[in-house]
């Protein structure tokens, strides 16, 4: 490592938590929500220099693209002074102080003397040939670990029902009150962000890339179309939304149960179609994360009903 | 001092600031945003974990758990503005006298 190289690390290191706590200070709220995507590209710029460039892949386009669009649109429904809780005391805010002090101490202190030898690498290579995919992190995602991705899936889908059972969102209205430049970025940005999806889904197996960034990216693209009124926000009450919407858990409950009936494991991959059901699960987990990520977001408020407070609008 | 310790304690610091963001913060909004970044701190701590065994190949389970959470992370924060956006749409029906 060059003395370059701990500079930068320890400048990135340094400016992550003074973001943190600039996002937590600020007085006001639309500032904290664009710090926080300044936050999601940094973070993502720290998993490059930690060698995890998939993290790097998935936090810019969720953590800081995704997260942040959502925010923004909840301060727009919200408006900037409603939702405040009673405010804390003072007793509260220095006992907290001390407390939170002492556990970021502590943890610092536990992990820099981690004397454990290190990790799972070894035994992940030792066992790829088994996964029948290339790229470790695919391997343990859908081959090692399949267990974890199959309850995650069902987590989204969940979360999705939950959040569009208390935002149901409403379709922005006929006029368009909006310049044409995002219809025109919109129509000139689909078909790359199709292709950037297709892309990273296909390396998935062999490199860095995957259903979870595809479907980042798909979705990023797909608010960007209903933000430029290209596409309404996709509706519960479409069937072809609800097949989407489950497709992925379908398809991977039964990949993971098929073969019980001939006596093996659950989500043990009968060897010779291992690649390709790993791929069809890929597929089907994109389309599936995609219209979940989309489904969080409820759609503009539309012109005259939810505005109550134009003025916070921004 | 390795690069993967560096970025464990800057970890660390962003767990503490956020978790005291959860407890301190008045806005209900800046409570998500430090639930979430709570997460974040999570992730780092992690992920620089994974690196330890720098140069050669990082860990890739720990980069899997990551990859999941912060898809999950985002689930969760979807959720919660949900909930929130329906809360100051009832606060405001009531302003208005008009909640049934």
């Amino acid at each position: 490592m060059t003395a370059l190289d701990l500079v930068f690390d320890v400048v990135l290191a340094t400016v992550m938590p003074v973001l943190v706590w600039r996002i937590l200070a600020s007085k006001d709220l639309a500032s904290s929500v664009v710090l926080f995507v300044a936050l999601g590209l940094v973070s993502a710029l720290a998993w490059a220099r930690l060698h995890a460039p998939d993290i790097a892949l998935v936090e810019a386009a969720v953590g800081a693209g995704l997260t942040g669009a959502l925010l923004m649109n909840a301060l727009s429904w919200i408006g900037a002074e409603a939702g405040v809780t009673e405010p804390v005391s003072r007793a509260t805010r220095v006992g907290v102080g001390i407390l939170v002090t002492a556990v970021g101490v502590g943890l610092a202190v536990a992990v820099i003397h981690l004397t454990q030898p290190v990790g799972l690498a070894h035994e992940v290579d030792a066992r790829l040939a088994d996964a029948h995919v290339d790229y470790p992190v695919t391997a343990v995602l859908l081959s090692f670990r399949g267990y974890d991705t199959l309850l995650e899936i069902a987590v989204l889908v969940t979360a999705a029902l939950g959040a569009r059972l208390y935002a149901p969102g409403s379709v922005p209205g006929g006029d368009d009150p909006l310049s044409p430049h995002p219809r025109v970025l919109a129509r000139v940005l689909t078909p790359i962000v199709v292709l950037v999806a297709g892309y990273l889904l296909w390396r998935g197996a062999s490199a860095p890339g995957g259903a979870f960034q595809a479907a980042a990216v798909l979705a990023g693209g797909g608010i960007l179309l209903v933000l430029a009124r290209v596409l309404r926000p996709p509706r519960m009450s479409s069937i072809a939304v609800r097949a989407a919407l489950v497709a992925g858990l379908a398809w991977f409950i039964a990949v993971a149960a098929l073969p019980l009936a001939t006596g093996a494991q659950l989500l043990e991959y009968p060897s010779a179609s291992a690649k390709q059901l790993i791929i069809s699960i890929e597929v089907a987990l994109t389309l599936s994360i995609s219209i979940v990520l989309l489904m969080f977001f409820p759609g503009e408020p539309a012109p005259g009903e939810a505005a109550r407070h134009p003025e916070d609008r921004w | 001092m390795s690069a993967w310790s560096i970025y464990a304690c800057s970890g660390a610091a962003i767990i503490a600031l956020s978790l005291y963001g959860v407890f301190a913060c008045a806005p209900l909004l800046k409570r998500i945003l430090a639930a979430n970044l709570i997460g974040t701190g999570v992730f780092l701590i992690l992920v620089a974990l994974a690196d330890r065994s720098a140069p050669a190949q990082p860990d890739p389970v720990p980069h899997a758990l990551v990859l999941t959470g912060v898809v999950i992370s985002v689930s969760a924060t979807a959720l919660a503005l949900a909930i929130a956006i329906r809360l100051a749409d009832r606060r405001s029906s009531d302003d208005e006298g008009g909640w049934p």
